[in-house]
């Protein structure tokens, strides 16, 4: 069973996720694991979890981390025109190695990036893909004839998919000679100890060995090729702030931000909206929360005068904690609240910035 | 410049999904239908290319009879023309669907001229498999890139820079046209409907193809299907939805901290208490 591993020298923690459920199954079908890692070129990526671009010592770094996350082998994936990322020479050099390794399965994290490499490699091994999966199980087909057009040497897989941005769970069969799946995120707890298998019986400790793939591309390949790079300055982010301080359409204007921006400020926070918001103009669309957005998991979610429809909700259902504050007591996003606060927006957010202030001296 | 947009006919939901008693849809009895947020960004950005490059915006949704309401909403919006691959009531797996998508262009640029872009949505609202627009383009010989949120076209040079948010930061990718891509919302902020142009929607011819999957019980041989000149032979895919289920929710009782702003210092017991401020 393949893993591919999204780092930036260090292992990506949705990878690591997506590692933790292979090696359940894998130990379940009593294989080993082996991670599949982009190394080539010397384009040291400063833009967070990629695959690609590190330096010896990060890679070495990176390889005795898989070791001790119960990897027995890596695929060490080079060849200079991956220097740089492009989702179609990815995805082709997934699809070769696929072919060369013949693994019973592919898994990848559900990102955006890991989504994308695997759909190429998908399209070109011609092969299914389950994407954002919450749970995968080799299983035997309750009607073994359902599926023969997958020829013979098909495996079956049972998974549950996730639908909606989260609303709805999919669940689905999976015939196909290597499966592959990518996880989504927040499915499972990232296993850092892997010296024992899932029934406690310790792994061989045999050396990682480490095998270096190099893909070939003939002349005429197609790809779009990555030409600007920029990095956000290093603030907070949505997706990483344990506050976020999200408005929508009871926030009334671009201005009735100004005391959002001030209690995210005084919080550490990060400011947020709804798509009506964006839709309006008052925010920029890198701000929305939502499932066309940014999914966020903040401790504590502020809800500003949102509703709380199913397209924000699933955005923000990952929270530990929610606050809403609403002028409509019977609003969604109020009932499905840790905490409420029933009122105007443009009352009760200058009233907290206050009470910050007035405790503070 | 011919662009062509795909579009998939999906449940318009605000609530809570509620499904089919045999789980295998949403179902659809109270709720409208619509095309998602990424692929109406997708028409509105081929409408915008056209109006400045020139050339004709081609709309196309594989899916059932209804989905002609889908092609007329984007007639509406400005597109030239619409076509319908029929499949029938039925969810297609993703590799079916791109199988027809691909059939379908292969079809219309035999008679007509090939396209320049092809935009698809970053991935559908309801089953948001994040793979058709990817596998359509593989098996057109087209780049692709998925998340985008800027497009420009350099019309002499026959290239288009495609622009993406990333955790990091930004990404600007290079294609030479033809290309696809699959674009986000926040890509344009979609017009509405001009009255004049529902109008024409309504009026509007839209061309119809359909895409049929063996029958369930027959051979699997692929030249059986294509006895019906229009209809585009397509195979079943590996991924076979079984039924679908509602998430178990974690529902928390409610506390409300009060009202208006005298609640202030009920919060800010929380925020202290969570060591944020």
């Amino acid at each position: 069973m393949l893993v591919l591993i999204e780092h930036n020298g260090e292992v990506a923690a949705s990878s690591l996720e997506a590692l933790t459920v292979a090696r359940a199954i894998a130990d379940d079908l009593g294989e080993p694991v082996e991670a599949v890692v982009f190394t080539a070129g010397t384009d040291a990526d400063p833009s967070g979890p990629t695959l690609g671009g590190v330096s010896a010592a990060e890679e070495e770094a990176l390889r005795s981390r898989l070791e001790r996350l119960g990897v027995s082998a890596i695929h060490s994936v080079a060849h200079p025109e991956l220097a740089t990322y492009s989702p179609e020479r990815w995805g082709e050099s997934l699809a070769q190695l696929i072919r060369r390794v013949e693994p019973s399965a592919v898994v990848a994290a559900g990102t955006d990036r890991g989504n994308e490499i695997m759909a190429q490699a998908a399209a070109r091994a011609d092969l299914p893909l389950a994407t954002n999966c919450s749970a995968v199980a080799s299983a035997p087909p309750d009607d073994p004839g359902a599926t023969s057009q997958n020829g013979a040497g098909a495996q079956h897989w049972r998974l549950t998919r996730v639908r909606q941005g989260g609303m709805l769970l999919e669940d689905a069969e999976l015939a196909a000679p290597v499966a592959l799946a990518t996880i989504v995120p927040g499915s499972a707890e990232p296993n850092d100890d892997a010296t024992h298998d899932s029934s406690g019986a310790a792994r061989a400790g045999q050396p990682m060995a480490v095998e270096v793939f190099e893909p070939r591309f003939d002349d005429a390949f197609v790809a779009s090729r990555l030409v600007e790079r920029t990095t956000r300055d290093a603030g907070v982010s949505l997706a990483t702030a344990r506050v976020v301080v999200s408005g929508g359409r009871g926030v009334g204007s671009a201005d009735g931000f100004a005391s959002l921006e001030e209690l995210a400020k005084l919080t550490a926070g990060a400011v947020g909206c709804s798509r009506v918001v964006t839709n309006n103009g008052w925010r920029p669309h890198s701000d929305q929360v939502g499932q066309t957005g940014t999914k966020v998991n903040p401790d504590l979610y502020i809800a500003c005068g949102i509703s709380g429809a199913t397209q924000h909700w699933v955005g923000c259902m990952g929270a530990k904690a929610i606050l809403a504050i609403n002028t409509d007591a019977d609003a969604p996003m109020v009932d499905r609240a840790t905490y409420a606060v029933i009122g105007d927006v443009a009352d009760v957010v200058p009233a907290i910035v206050d009470e910050i202030h007035r405790r503070a001296h | 410049m011919e662009v062509l947009v795909c579009v998939k006919r999906v449940p318009a939901s605000g609530g809570t999904p509620q499904l089919t008693d045999d789980g295998q849809r949403v179902d659809t009895r109270n709720l409208a239908f619509t095309v998602g947020p990424h692929e109406e960004c997708a028409v509105e950005e081929a409408i915008r290319l056209v109006a400045e490059h020139g050339g004709a915006v081609t709309v196309l949704s594989v899916g059932p009879a209804e989905a002609d309401e889908q092609l007329r909403y984007a007639i509406s919006m400005g597109a030239d023309r619409g076509v319908l691959v029929e499949t029938g009531a039925d969810e297609l797996d993703p590799q079916a669907t791109a199988a027809a998508i691909t059939g379908a262009v292969r079809r219309l640029e035999a008679e007509r001229a090939p396209f320049d872009l092809i935009l698809f949505g970053n991935e559908s609202p309801d089953a948001g498999n994040y793979q058709v627009g990817v596998r359509v383009a593989c098996a057109l010989g087209l780049p692709i890139v998925g998340g985008i949120k800027g497009i420009d076209i350099d019309d002499g040079a026959r290239h288009a820079r495609l622009r993406r948010d990333v955790p990091a930061g930004v990404e600007v990718y290079e294609v030479s046209l033809p290309a696809a891509a699959a674009v986000k919302e926040g890509l344009n902020l979609p017009r509405y409907p001009s009255m004049r142009g529902r109008l024409r929607a309504r009026k509007a011819e839209l061309d119809e193809l359909s895409a049929r999957l063996p029958d369930a019980g027959a051979g699997t041989g692929a030249g059986d299907i294509d006895t019906v000149p229009s209809e585009i032979a397509i195979g079943r895919g590996g991924l076979r939805k079984m039924r679908l289920r509602q998430p178990e929710e974690k529902r928390t009782e409610t506390v409300v901290l009060g009202r208006g702003p005298e609640a202030a210092p009920a919060i800010v017991d929380i925020l202290e208490e969570l060591d944020m401020v």
